[in-house]
C-alpha cells in the first residue's frame, strides 16, 4: 500500500491535483507523555511531482506541516496524464505513487 | 608520447569516475532541502535567508486563504494563489511558530500558481504568503487566531 493517495481532475486545460500522504510529521519538539523523552523529529522534507515525466513542482516542507499532510496544486495538462508524486523524509524514507488524470 | 596520453587519459577517466557520484546527487531533486532557512527562529532573518534580502511588497494580487479563527492549531488549512505571471516560488511563513518558514513551493513553467496545504500553528500568529515573480517578492498577510495549540501532545 502506498502512503500516497492521488486524485487529479482536468478542467479547461488545467489539472487540479490533490494528494494525501500518510506520515507522522513529528516536529522533534513534542515529549512522550509517559516517559518525558523527546520524540525524535520525523517529517517529510521534499515532495516532488511530475506529469508525464516533466517536472511540475518541487516542495520543501518543514516540521510545521500537519500530520498526514494534504497537498493541492494545479498545472497545465490533459486528461489521461500520468501524475507522479514522490516524497523523502528527514530519516531517508521515501515513497512514490502515480495516478491518472480524470 | 602514446604512453603519456594513456596515463593522462586514465587519470582523466579516474577523475570522471570520482566526480560522477556527486554530480548525480546534485542533479537529484532531493539534494537541496534548505536546512538553514528552516532552522531560523526569527521572521525577518528567515525571509532574508530565503531571498537574500528583505524587500517585500504587499500585493492584492496574492490571495491568501486561511481561517481567521482556527479551532485546531494542528490542522490549519492554507491556500495561496495569485494572478501574477512567471511565478517562480511560493513560500509560507508563520511568524510565531518556533521556525517561521513552514513550507516552500518551487514551480516550473507547467505549474499554475495555486497551492494548498495544512499547517500546524502553536499559537495565534500572522501567516504570510510570499510569491516570487520576476525577481520581486509580493506578499499577503493574515492573522489566524488559534484556540487550541498544534504543538502540544
Amino acid at each position: 500500500m502506498s502512503t500516497i493517495k492521488i486524485r487529479s481532475k482536468e478542467s479547461n486545460g488545467v489539472v487540479t491535483v490533490k494528494a494525501l500522504i500518510k506520515h507522522p510529521m513529528e516536529t522533534g519538539q513534542r515529549k512522550n507523555t509517559k516517559t518525558g523523552d523527546l520524540i525524535p523529529a520525523h517529517y517529510i522534507q521534499e515532495v516532488h511531482s511530475k506529469a508525464n515525466g516533466k517536472d511540475v513542482i518541487t516542495i520543501y516542507w518543514g516540521p510545521a506541516v500537519s500530520k498526514n499532510p494534504y497537498l493541492t496544486f494545479k498545472y497545465k495538462g490533459n486528461k489521461g496524464d500520468n501524475v507522479e508524486i514522490s516524497w523523502v523524509d528527514n530519516q531517508g524514507n521515501r515513497d512514490t505513487n502515480t495516478g491518472k488524470v480524470k | 608520447m602514446k604512453r603519456r596520453n594513456f596515463i593522462k587519459n586514465s587519470i582523466l577517466f579516474a577523475g570522471a569516475l570520482a566526480v560522477a557520484p556527486s554530480s548525480i546527487l546534485s542533479n537529484h531533486a532531493y539534494a537541496a532541502w534548505p536546512k538553514k532557512s528552516f532552522d531560523i527562529k526569527d521572521l525577518s532573518d528567515s525571509v532574508k535567508s530565503v531571498y537574500g534580502h528583505n524587500n517585500l511588497e504587499e500585493s492584492s494580487k496574492v490571495k491568501l486563504k486561511a481561517p481567521s479563527i482556527a479551532e485546531n492549531g494542528a490542522i490549519v488549512p492554507i491556500n495561496v494563489s495569485t494572478t501574477l505571471d512567471n511565478v517562480e516560488s511560493i513560500m509560507i511563513f508563520v511568524e510565531n511558530n518556533p521556525q517561521p518558514l513552514s513550507s516552500g513551493y518551487q514551480l516550473t513553467s507547467l505549474a499554475q500558481p495555486s497551492i494548498g496545504s495544512r499547517l500546524k500553528m502553536g499559537k495565534t500568529s500572522n501567516v504570510m504568503a510570499a510569491v516570487k515573480s520576476g525577481n520581486k517578492i509580493y506578499t499577503s498577510t493574515q492573522e489566524v487566531k488559534v484556540t487550541i495549540g498544534g504543538c502540544g501532545g
